[in-house]
This record gives C-alpha cells, sequence and structure tokens, in this order.
C-alpha cells in the first residue's frame, strides 16, 4: 500500500513551480472570456441579422466548433498558425488564440439565445420610437439580454477554466503542468496529481457555489 | 498549399508508398506494412472503444445518481443516498477531464493495487465515465423535476412503493424527457475521448500527433481524424434520434430544449 507524504509540498515550491502555471491558467481563462463574448457576440448579431451570407458564415464557424474536440482545435490552430504568418509561434500564444476562437462560437449561443429570451415587444417599441439597429441593440436589447445571461455565462467560464488543461497537448505551462514538473522533480507524481485535483475542484467548487448566489439576485423580475 | 492524400498509402515502417492502402488491415496489399490509412482506422476503432465503454459506464452511474439525487429525504437512508449523489456530481463536475484521466491513471492503481493489471483504455473510459455520469445525473434530476408533482402523489395514493413508483411512474416519463440533452451529452462523450491520448491509447488525437510528427503533412492527417470525429458524433446524434423516436409515446410530448452547452 502506498503511503502518501504532503511535506514536501511548501511555499517555494509552490511559487516556483504552481503560481506561474495558475496565472498562465486563470490569464488564459479571462481573456478568451472577454475575446469569447466580444466575438461571440458579433457572431450572434451575424446569425440573427436575417442576411444569409451572414448567417451561413456564423452558423458554419459555430458548428465547426462546436462538432471538433477542443483538442483537435489546439492541435489544428498550433499547425496553422505558424503555417500562414510563416513562422514559428509560441504555445501561449497559440493556446490564447485558440481558446478566443473556440470559445466565441459557444458564447455566441448562449447571446443568441438570451437576445432572443427579450420580450420582442421591446424590440418592437424601440423601433416605434425611431431607434435605429444600432441604438436598439445598444441601449434596449443587449442590456437586457446581458443581465440574463450572466449565470451562464459564469458557467461556461468555470468549464472554459477546467478546458484550460487542455493546453497540455501542445505543451504550455499551465496549471496541470506546474503540478506535473514539480511531481517530476521532486520525484512525487502521485501526490502532486492529488494537489493538482484539489486545486482545481476548491477553485470550480467555489465559482460555483459563487455563480448559485449570483444567479438568484440578478433575474429581472417582469 | 494543395493537399496530398497519397501519404494515407504509404507504410508507416519505411514512408515507401505500400501496394495497396489498405495493406495490413484486411491483408490486401503483398507485404504486410501496415499504412497511414490502416493506422488511421484502428485509431479510429480504439477511439469508438473509449467512447462506447465510457458511454455505458456514463449513463448506468448517470441515471441511478441523477435518480437518487431527488429521492424524498424523509427517512435517514433516503438523506444518505441523496448527500452521496450530490458529492458524487459535485466531485467529478468540478475537477477537468484531464485531471481525472490522470488521477486514474497515475493514482489510484497506487491506492487499489489491482487496478494496476488493468490497461490504459480501461483506466481512461472509467475516468470519462465517471466524469460524464455527473453531467447526466444533472440532466437526469432536471428530468425528473420537471415532471408535473401530480404524478409522484397519485403513485403514492396507489399505494405505490418509491421504488415501484420510480420504477413504473416516475422513470419511464423523465428518462424520455432527458433523451434530448443525454443526446448532447453522448456527443461530448465521443469528442471528449480524445483525452485518452494522455495516456498514451492509441485513438485518434494520438495519431494525430504522432503522423503529423512523422510524415509533416499535418494538414491532410488532422483533416482526416476530425472528420472521422464529426462522423462519429454525428451518428451518435442520429442513432439517439432513432431512440427518440421508437420510445416516444403517443399524446406525450417530450419537450425539453436544454440544450448542453459543455464540452
Amino acid at each position: 500500500m502506498f503511503s502518501l507524504d504532503l511535506s514536501f509540498y511548501n511555499w517555494e515550491l509552490f511559487t516556483s513551480y504552481i503560481l506561474k502555471g495558475l496565472l498562465f491558467s486563470v490569464q488564459l481563462t479571462i481573456i478568451a472570456t472577454v475575446g469569447g463574448i466580444v466575438f461571440g457576440t458579433a457572431l450572434a448579431l451575424m446569425r440573427l441579422s436575417g442576411r444569409s451570407a451572414l448567417v451561413y458564415l456564423a452558423t458554419f464557424y459555430v458548428n465547426t466548433m462546436r462538432s471538433i474536440p477542443l483538442v483537435m482545435v489546439i492541435l489544428w490552430f498550433f499547425l496553422l498558425i505558424p503555417m500562414l504568418i510563416g513562422r514559428p509561434i509560441g504555445a501561449d500564444l497559440s493556446a490564447t488564440i485558440t481558446f478566443i476562437a473556440f470559445e466565441a462560437a459557444f458564447f455566441s449561443e448562449i447571446v443568441r439565445a438570451g437576445i432572443q429570451s427579450v420580450p420582442r415587444g421591446q424590440g418592437f417599441a424601440a423601433e416605434a420610437l425611431g431607434m435605429t439597429y444600432g441604438q436598439n441593440m445598444r441601449f434596449i436589447i443587449l442590456p437586457q439580454a446581458f443581465r440574463n445571461m450572466i449565470p451562464v455565462f459564469m458557467t461556461q467560464t468555470i468549464i472554459l477554466f477546467q478546458d484550460t488543461s487542455l493546453v497540455y497537448a501542445i505543451g504550455a505551462y499551465d496549471l496541470l503542468k506546474g503540478f506535473e514538473i514539480a511531481g517530476k522533480n521532486y520525484g512525487r507524481p502521485i501526490e502532486t496529481y492529488i494537489l493538482a485535483a484539489f486545486t482545481y475542484f476548491i477553485i470550480c467548487f467555489s465559482l460555483s457555489k459563487i455563480v448559485r448566489k449570483i444567479q438568484s439576485k440578478v433575474a429581472i423580475i417582469r | 498549399m494543395s493537399l496530398d492524400l497519397g501519404v494515407f498509402c504509404k507504410g508507416t515502417l519505411d514512408g515507401e508508398v505500400v501496394d495497396h492502402c489498405f495493406s495490413a488491415l484486411f491483408r490486401l496489399g503483398q507485404n504486410a506494412d501496415p499504412s497511414y490509412l490502416d493506422w488511421l482506422m484502428k485509431a479510429w476503432g480504439w477511439t469508438l472503444a473509449v467512447a462506447g465503454l465510457s458511454l455505458i459506464i456514463a449513463i448506468t452511474l448517470g441515471a441511478l445518481m441523477g435518480t437518487l439525487r431527488t429521492l424524498p429525504a424523509n427517512i435517514g437512508m433516503n438523506k444518505a443516498l441523496v448527500r452521496l449523489s450530490t458529492m458524487w456530481v459535485e466531485l467529478f463536475r468540478n475537477i477537468p477531464i484531464l485531471v481525472q484521466v490522470f488521477l486514474w491513471y497515475h493514482v489510484i492503481p497506487a491506492f487499489i493495487l489491482p487496478l494496476k493489471a488493468l490497461p490504459s483504455y480501461w483506466l481512461v473510459s472509467i475516468a470519462l465515465g465517471f466524469f460524464t455520469s455527473a453531467r447526466i445525473a444533472e440532466q437526469v434530476r432536471a428530468g425528473i423535476q420537471a415532471l408535473p408533482s401530480g404524478q409522484r402523489m397519485a403513485a403514492t395514493a396507489l399505494g405505490l412503493t418509491t421504488f415501484q413508483s420510480y420504477r413504473y411512474v416516475i422513470l419511464p416519463m423523465a428518462l424520455r424527457i432527458v433523451i434530448p440533452p443525454l443526446t448532447s451529452e453522448c456527443m461530448n462523450l465521443v469528442k471528449n475521448s480524445s483525452v485518452a491520448f494522455a495516456v498514451s491509447v492509441p485513438e485518434l488525437t494520438l495519431f494525430a500527433m504522432q503522423a503529423q510528427e512523422e510524415t509533416s503533412r499535418g494538414v491532410e492527417i488532422y483533416l482526416a481524424v476530425t472528420f472521422l470525429y464529426a462522423l462519429s458524433a454525428f451518428t451518435v446524434n442520429r442513432v439517439m434520434a432513432l431512440i427518440e423516436k421508437k420510445t416516444r409515446i403517443p399524446g406525450f410530448i417530450a419537450a425539453s430544449g436544454d440544450v448542453g452547452l459543455a464540452h
């Protein structure tokens, strides 16, 4: 029977191996969330625009991203970006671009559902007041839609944080990689995998508790 | 840039063109050197095997845990079961799948020695199955809670025990309701099986990485692999649509527009 020994896990190990990875994972999550929401909103507006070329393009993009495993998307971008720009690109930057592009597809579905959850009368009323399409979206539809979407956005962000561990496939230095390297250097792989699981669990579990709290507060009462 | 699909007819040992693209798999060629196409097909087989085994584990445990979460907490036994299933869902939902795969491959066999004898294919399938079971449990719970409470009350009024009311009244309805969200979970499972590359199961993603390195024809290799993933997920989608159609009860509309966004 194997016996656990966690005494090697101290502040020095944390700052020299784990912190770098944790910061990268958090940074990747935040950038991909912000980028994903911006591009996802654009995709959602394209899909709801009613112009067939835009609708077709956005639908094709979203469906393609959603039907490929994320690991394959990460590999694809890592292969294609250097081909397109003609020079090699680091795993970190490649991962960042990949996650923005990938999350845009998922966030666009959330935004689309959010926009459709706003009663149609709101849009008609804005039109009747003489608002342009831009004003209508900016002042009437999107503020209400985003408010409805906040809990789903946050849930998706927690999933995204978990998914960032898949940058393992191209060897970027994230939280999981930090634990793995520490485990190899200290000869304690089993303990570090347990610590990795524990760290991810604490972060994701607390975040999902917070989401549940917020969920009950932000709902618009009609 | 042009595509060169000839790469699939090259032997994996020496890189020379073999005399039949399926040289080894169906013993069609004169020499027995496997081609990249053979390798691709075998890798697809591994992907389907991992997805299939974990699907069985995920649906069984997911349906069980989802049901347990809805038990009426009136006696101590039920309270314990509700708590157990809630912990199950929270545990397997909040750890990334790749970390769970490493746990099953590196950590758990060190504590449960018989698991050391299991091949990595089994360990990955257990990891994927448990991970997905937490998501399916949530769908099943939502499905059961979506039923009008009169159903449960009617079952109680008829004198059915808790087990009987689940077996004959609640589950037959709830399981039909969850088929649409279950479909997207099953498709996610096919896609998530790609993490098996991390513990050297020779499935599609590992094939993609290794063959890309050997041949430098990454685009062709990745296209083939991506196509096979999409084809597998699409097949799952159609099979589930067929099951939904076959099990539909006329007069009841199984309505649940909840599209799973997890991936």
